[in-house]
């Protein structure tokens, strides 16, 4: 038996940009800046696989997309799709790959149902096959009935829609999606897990960037946790969350910084570990119950009042926060 | 891992996209022919039609006129037809990314604009002919032997502008096109010897010469030597030459432009 190649591998991969991509801030700084958006990312994403690469804004996801789809180009290290390299034959990976953007770029010059015709017919489709591949898309996104209108009549969710019916209607192998539910209502969102989970079980590769972690939780088979560049983990839901720190996370917003009270926590016990950021303190236990009581004592006893408490069992979102010593959002 | 669908070949996406923009033109015929045309045959009005009625300029004039009329509709054409639409394709939500993501290499997308830019040009210029004749009355010297001849320097002209729109379009900065239109746009229409022949300049030898860099002069006295053959006009191998070149260079560096833009 001849084993695929993974749909997706990449090695070091780098990309520095000289300017700021479009949409980052550029911090105060006037002219050129050198920005690492990537730093020698390995990635591996088995054919047929839902993964999802998870990070905060800023931490190379839509980069790592734009490379894998041919639109941005590597400063170094290799990227492959279905074996194929993106450099050397981006015309046979763009054959294999559909992509819906961040934001809907539909081609605002053509009606609904032609932004999906024409897109068909880029790939070799014919007409017939196109256009009753087109409606049934359109039918398929709750959108069946707005083929005619202009694209500027449909509202943003629609239009995502339609990014998604377009990213289909040439049957890729490959589906990337960036932050595919960014913007849409909860009912929408849960529509179009429903929609990615179906497209996954005909047996595609889906790659999607998300910063929710729940979305990721729910949806991904194995997630990696990106920021700033780099691979923090790489693992099924599960197995991340068993990596994260030991027991509920308990979050103490004091009133001031939280260094001094951290050091006496540390000593406390029934406590995993304690970590500080500012004015926020946050401890892990396995029983937390038991721990908080000591726990505000010791802040109130470092000259700190507690402002706000917060518990979070163990999730991706704490595995994040251990990994990067920041929240997602 | 899904089967994939067999490879598409280049010249059939070509098509395809040639197949989107013609749509989108032929939706937009009204507003392309006003945009490229409407100041040209005012001027034809004024100077072709006005004027000599006055006895202001003599009779003649629209014989030297109608040529460089042809040349402006071709040259507003083509150009405005590749660079106006590059601004929305490469604005805020980058549009053309649904053609750049065709399975062909991305020039063959540049490509297919240069080419839509031409016909394009070729419709505007067919428009233009039959009407400045109209308002202008018979010209004596007006003769459509060479129509060959007429053809070539309009398809070449129409490469020509074609390529400047490229080149225009993806290197120059969304919010600095009007200007540019202004400053690269207007000295050209104005030095293009469409109002008047290349040999009427010799009186001035420095504009004579430095106009030669502007591809509208070659587009202006090819027409001349197309439709009045009769008239002083640059010989046709220089003008052939001329707008080879320019289209080479300019497809070159729009090229260059064009892939910049396209991938970051």
């Amino acid at each position: 038996m001849v084993t695929a190649p993974p749909a997706i591998e990449t090695r070091a991969l780098r990309k520095v940009y000289k300017t700021p991509p479009p949409g980052m801030p550029q911090r105060g700084v006037s002219g050129p800046v050198e920005i690492v958006a990537l730093d020698g990312l390995d990635l591996q994403v088995g054919a047929g696989e839902f993964f999802g690469l998870l990070g905060p804004n800023g931490a190379g996801k839509t980069t790592t997309i734009g490379i894998l789809t041919t639109r941005v180009k590597a400063t170094s290290g290799t990227a492959l799709v279905a074996g194929v390299d993106v450099v050397t034959d981006g015309v046979a990976v763009k054959q294999r790959i559909g992509v819906v953007p961040q934001r809907p770029n539909p081609d605002r010059s053509l009606i609904v149902i032609e932004n999906l015709v024409f897109h068909a017919a880029y790939f070799g489709m014919p007409h017939a096959e196109a256009t009753r591949k087109a409606q049934g898309l359109l039918d398929m996104m709750g959108i069946g009935d707005r083929g005619g209108a202009k694209v500027d009549q449909l509202s943003g969710g629609q239009q995502q829609r339609l990014m998604i019916a377009r990213a289909l209607i040439h049957d890729p192998e490959i589906l990337f999606l960036d932050e595919p539910t960014a913007g849409l209502d909860p009912q929408a969102r849960l529509d179009l897990w429903e929609l990615l989970r179906q497209m996954h079980g005909e047996g595609r590769t889906i790659v999607m960037t998300t910063h929710y972690m729940e979305e990721a939780d729910r949806l991904c088979e194995r997630i990696a946790i990106v920021d700033r560049g780099r691979l923090l983990a790489c693992d099924s839901p599960r197995s991340l969350k068993a990596q994260a720190p030991g027991g509920t996370r308990i979050e103490l917003t004091l009133d001031g910084d939280a260094a001094g009270a951290a050091a006496q926590a540390r000593g406390q016990a029934g406590l995993l570990r304690v970590d500080v950021q500012g004015a926020v303190l946050s401890a892990y236990a396995e029983r937390p119950g038991e721990v908080l009581a000591p726990l505000i004592r010791t802040a109130e006893a470092a000259g700190r009042a507690v402002r706000d408490i917060h518990l979070a069992p163990p999730s991706l979102e704490t595995l994040f926060i251990s990994l990067t010593g920041r929240k997602l959002t | 891992m899904r089967p994939s669908r067999p490879p598409v070949p280049a010249s059939r996406v070509f098509l395809a996209l040639l197949a989107r923009d013609l749509r989108v033109a032929r939706r937009e015929i009204v507003s392309f022919l006003v945009r490229s045309t409407l100041q040209p045959l005012l001027f034809v009005v004024v100077f072709g039609y006005l004027l000599p009625k006055m006895g202001f300029v003599q009779r003649g004039y629209g014989a030297a006129l109608l040529p460089g009329i042809l040349g402006i509709s071709l040259a507003l054409s083509s150009l405005q037809s590749v660079a106006l639409p590059m601004m929305a394709d490469f604005g805020w939500t980058r549009e053309i990314e649904d053609r750049l993501l065709a399975p062909a290499p991305i020039r063959l997308v540049a490509a297919e604009k240069v080419v839509a830019g031409v016909i394009q040009g070729l419709v505007a210029a067919l428009f233009v002919l039959p009407v400045a004749r109209l308002i202008m009355g018979p010209i004596e010297a007006l003769s459509l032997a060479h129509a060959g001849t007429l053809l070539g320097i309009t398809l070449l002209g129409a490469l020509a502008f074609s390529t400047l729109g490229l080149w225009m379009g993806t290197g120059i900065p969304p919010q600095q096109i009007g200007l540019m239109f202004s400053v690269i746009v207007a000295p050209m229409i104005f030095f293009g010897c469409a109002y008047y022949p290349w040999q009427g300049l010799t009186p001035v030898p420095v504009v004579k010469y430095a106009v030669l860099v502007n591809p509208l002069v070659y587009v202006s006295e090819g027409m001349r030597g197309a439709l009045t053959p009769g008239l002083p006009h640059m010989p046709w191998e220089l003008v052939v030459v001329a707008l080879v070149v320019m289209s080479g260079v300019l497809w070159t560096a729009g090229i260059r432009t064009f892939e910049r833009r396209a991938v970051s």
